[in-house]
């Protein structure tokens, strides 16, 4: 028989007005098994921790029940505070009578009454069948694997490597830097990016604890917190990178032209080149797709091109490599996957991918870059003109509901008044025009910078959306609204910049997949909690940073990488990983092994034991959700502490009681 | 309508006067309307204060030069009191009231050499300058 005790908290006037503790306390006392009742102002105070423990220790109580406010307020102050006095913390359970019985009947003191000794009652019932349980131990392997070489994977890969920790990049494009490396210049100092970035990468090149792998991605991931194995598909470069000494003789060999992605189509580029042809560090790569040697491209003489091969004088180019696959055995994963920008094609009406003068935020950007294709020169791309009108249209393809996306990409109106202030001090009698729907200038001197974009540089700000954009002879009309004036603008621009929204790369949903990790309806990766848990993914261990999560500037995607690494680095400090034991349990001689759980488990936690052909329960991945054992079709499943059995019984409570009513 | 916008307009010369004369940066506004609010007059004007502004910050030198507004307004410097950006727009009207002065054939009330040495001796300083203050053929 066990001793039980039963603590009653009034929660100051929260419980106490609508619930008659005493009484409450006089009925538990009753109650089957109970040796110790009493009520108390403030059950969780140091004062109220301390009447529980005494309690246990005195009486010698082996099943505790606090009727107080919901178990995910202070279950864990009393299963502590029973733990300090030698009371397995899992024989103490909360009956919550305030969220559940007193909120819902303050104006009912009876009712709220004699609802809170039922749900005591049933509570007492439930821990009478408690386990005492112990935590579950989990190895963990202290490396750290980063999907993503961007400006937030590599600033969380650089933290962690530096607390001591391996770390792994796995990078799809042929380098790392991501879209930082495109960008020219911050807001809102006017710092010059790729001078930053590229200090950043020596780091991550020269870091003796960071292992970079490019043209990589995720081919599968295995395991649990603590216990990643993942498998690491790199396309091949053909270019053995240590005998190449970079001198350029296969590019202009090769006879392949097609659109340069680093540039935004701006340039051309070769079969063979470098991904960024302004970064003297870099060396060539080829792309399979582009080349000819690759495709039914056979020369007059009958021969598959290989042009690049014959004008190495290195003999650096192996067009005979595969991709290769290799596996990383990791304790925690950080998504730094980032962002695609929205095709500009995707707004005809304003002549996107289709007017050679409208272009893209990034397009203009890659103007602005002294190594950039133009040496930095802002210049039409149609006619290499300097552009003495220019557009700006913000919320390109954002904010739009009904047709695009409907978030705001942050980014953009910063970006923006960034872009058409350089513009301004590079062309000083160019006239900017900015088309707005409001400025989001949230953060520190964001506002400042945009107001001096007004006032110093004279950019025009027209509040409204733009309705199309067409050629006329050689130059752009703008066709727009300007709501504060209430007039129908027309405008002449010689060249038109979109800021296009920001969406999810390329292939995370299939890679969230294999991490199992959710993504949300714009395809964006899920935090656990947007305040508490912001860049933990909902899969333990895998956590999230940078655009990927959601669209954000570098500032912000710096501070969650950061973020990541502290996240990770508290994980890192213990030895082993500990689990709630409050999981599934499989009963080995029920189970048919019909797999459905193995489907139904949000966590990827049930796994089948191929040798008995049932299915199993992985400790350190069940989050005691409880999915498969409501799915389980012949019940051989239960959740530890919350079994069908214990919930019957305080079913039966309250119907026994409601019929005595 | 449509309201043309160009270079030629937001950059040209009687914005540029007007912001010469008025000493203000038509950008400085940001056009949150608080001028608008406070103005005693504004029932009597057929454009806003912060239209006003706007318009010069389009180039509308049209729009702006046949308002109302300017000849309604009492220099009272409400607006100018309550502008965040420091943006003096009572400055403004009188210098579109000044262009509009110097634009078209506007005379003097008076003339000087109507009077004489002794009268001009005599005569009270503020009443000379109302007297030059100019008028507007109608």
């Amino acid at each position: 028989m066990k001793k039980l005790g039963v603590f009653v908290c009034w929660c100051g006037s929260n419980i106490a007005s609508s619930v008659d503790v005493e009484q409450v306390v006089v009925q538990a006392a009753k109650l089957d098994g109970v040796v110790h009742a009493e009520h108390y102002m403030y059950m969780c105070s140091d004062p109220g921790q301390q009447k529980v423990k005494d309690a246990i220790k005195e009486k010698g109580l082996d099943g505790v029940v606090v009727a107080c406010c919901s178990p995910r307020m202070h279950e864990n102050t009393f299963r502590k505070a029973a733990g300090l006095v030698g009371l397995n913390p899992f024989l103490l359970e909360i009956a919550n009578i305030r969220e559940q019985c007193s909120w819902v009947h303050a104006n009912n003191k009876p009712v709220a009454t004699a609802k809170a000794v039922s749900i005591i009652e049933a509570t007492l019932d439930k821990v009478k069948q408690n386990l005492p349980l112990e935590t579950i131990t989990i190895p963990l392997n202290k490396r750290v694997c980063v999907v993503g070489g961007g400006i937030a994977g590599i600033m969380s890969a650089l933290d962690l490597a530096d607390a001591g920790y391996e770390v792994v990049i796995i990078e799809k494009e042929p380098a790392i830097g991501g879209h930082v490396a495109q960008i020219s210049t911050t807001f809102p100092y006017f710092q010059k990016l790729p001078e930053l970035l590229q200090k950043k990468i020596d780091e991550v090149n020269a870091h003796p604890r960071i292992t970079v792998y490019l043209s990589s991605e995720v081919d599968e991931l295995e395991g649990y917190v603590g216990n990643f194995k993942v498998t690491i598909r790199t396309r091949p470069a053909f270019v053995d990178h240590d005998k190449c000494t970079g001198c350029g003789k296969c590019f202009e060999v090769c006879p392949v032209s097609v659109p340069d992605e680093f540039n935004r189509g701006l340039s051309q580029r070769g079969a063979i080149f470098r991904y960024n042809q302004g970064s003297e560090h870099q060396l060539p790569i080829i792309n399979r797709d582009d080349c000819l040697h690759f495709s039914d491209g056979e020369q007059e003489n009958g021969e598959k091109c290989q042009l690049c091969v014959d004008a190495c004088a290195e003999q650096a180019i192996d067009l005979g490599a595969i991709r290769s696959l290799q596996e990383e055995l990791v304790g925690a994963i950080v998504m730094a996957t980032g962002y695609d920008v929205y095709s500009p094609a995707n707004l005809p009406e304003y002549g996107g991918g289709r007017l050679p003068d409208v272009i893209d935020g990034l397009a203009f950007e890659r103007l602005l870059d002294p190594k950039g294709p133009t040496g930095g020169r802002i210049v039409r791309p149609s006619d290499g003109r300097v552009p003495k009108s220019v557009v700006f249209i913000q919320c390109a393809g954002s904010r739009d509901p009904e047709r695009h996306k409907a978030y705001c990409s942050r980014a953009c109106c910063m970006y923006t008044a960034k872009q058409a202030r350089l513009y301004k001090r590079q062309v000083d009698d160019g006239t900017a025009y900015i088309s707005y729907m409001d400025i989001r200038s949230d953060s520190r001197d964001f506002e400042e910078f945009v107001q001096q974009g007004m006032e110093e540089e004279n950019l025009v700000y027209i509040r409204g959306r733009v309705a199309k954009v067409f050629p006329e002879g050689d130059v752009l009309k703008v066709f727009t609204a300007d709501t504060l004036s209430g007039r129908q603008l027309e405008i002449e621009a010689d060249l038109v910049v979109l800021a296009m929204a920001m969406e999810p790369k390329s292939g995370v949903r299939e890679l969230a997949k294999k991490m199992n990790v959710t993504i949300d309806g714009d395809g964006f990766l899920s935090e656990t909690h947007i305040k508490l848990y912001p860049v933990e993914s909902s899969t333990k261990g895998v956590y999230l940073a940078g655009c990927g999560q959601s669209p954000k500037d570098i500032t912000d995607t710096v501070s969650q990488a950061l973020a990541t690494s502290g996240k990770i680095q508290t994980m890192f400090s213990n030895e082993t990983l500990i689990a709630d034991p409050l999981i599934a349990e499989v009963k080995e001689d029920v189970c048919s092994g019909c797999g459905i759980c193995i489907d139904i488990c949000p966590y990827g936690a049930r796994i089948m034991d191929d040798f008995k052909r049932i299915s199993m329960v992985n400790q350190a991945v069940c989050q005691g959700c409880g999915a498969c054992i409501a799915a389980c079709p012949n019940k051989a499943c239960e959740l530890i502490n919350s079994t069908s059995r214990q919930f019957i019984r305080m079913v039966d409570d309250f119907s026994h009681k409601a019929q005595m009513a | 309508m449509k309201t043309v916008v160009s270079r030629d307009q937001v950059q040209g010369d009687f914005v540029k006067k007007v912001a010469e004369i008025s000493g203000e940066n038509f950008f400085n506004c940001y056009q949150c309307g608080n001028c608008s609010a406070g103005c005693p007059s504004v029932n009597e004007m057929d454009l806003l204060p912060s239209q006003v502004v706007r318009y010069l910050q389009l180039g509308l030198a049209e729009e702006v030069r046949n308002c109302k507004s300017m000849w309604v307004c009492a220099a009272c410097m409400m607006c100018q009191a309550r502008c965040p950006k420091g943006v003096d727009i009572s400055k403004i009207m009188e210098a579109l009231r000044v262009l509009q002065l110097r634009e078209v054939d506007a005379k003097a009330h008076i003339d000087v050499t109507d009077f004489s040495e002794d009268y001009l001796e005599r005569a009270p300083q503020i009443a000379m300058i109302s007297g030059y203050r100019k008028f507007l053929p109608l």
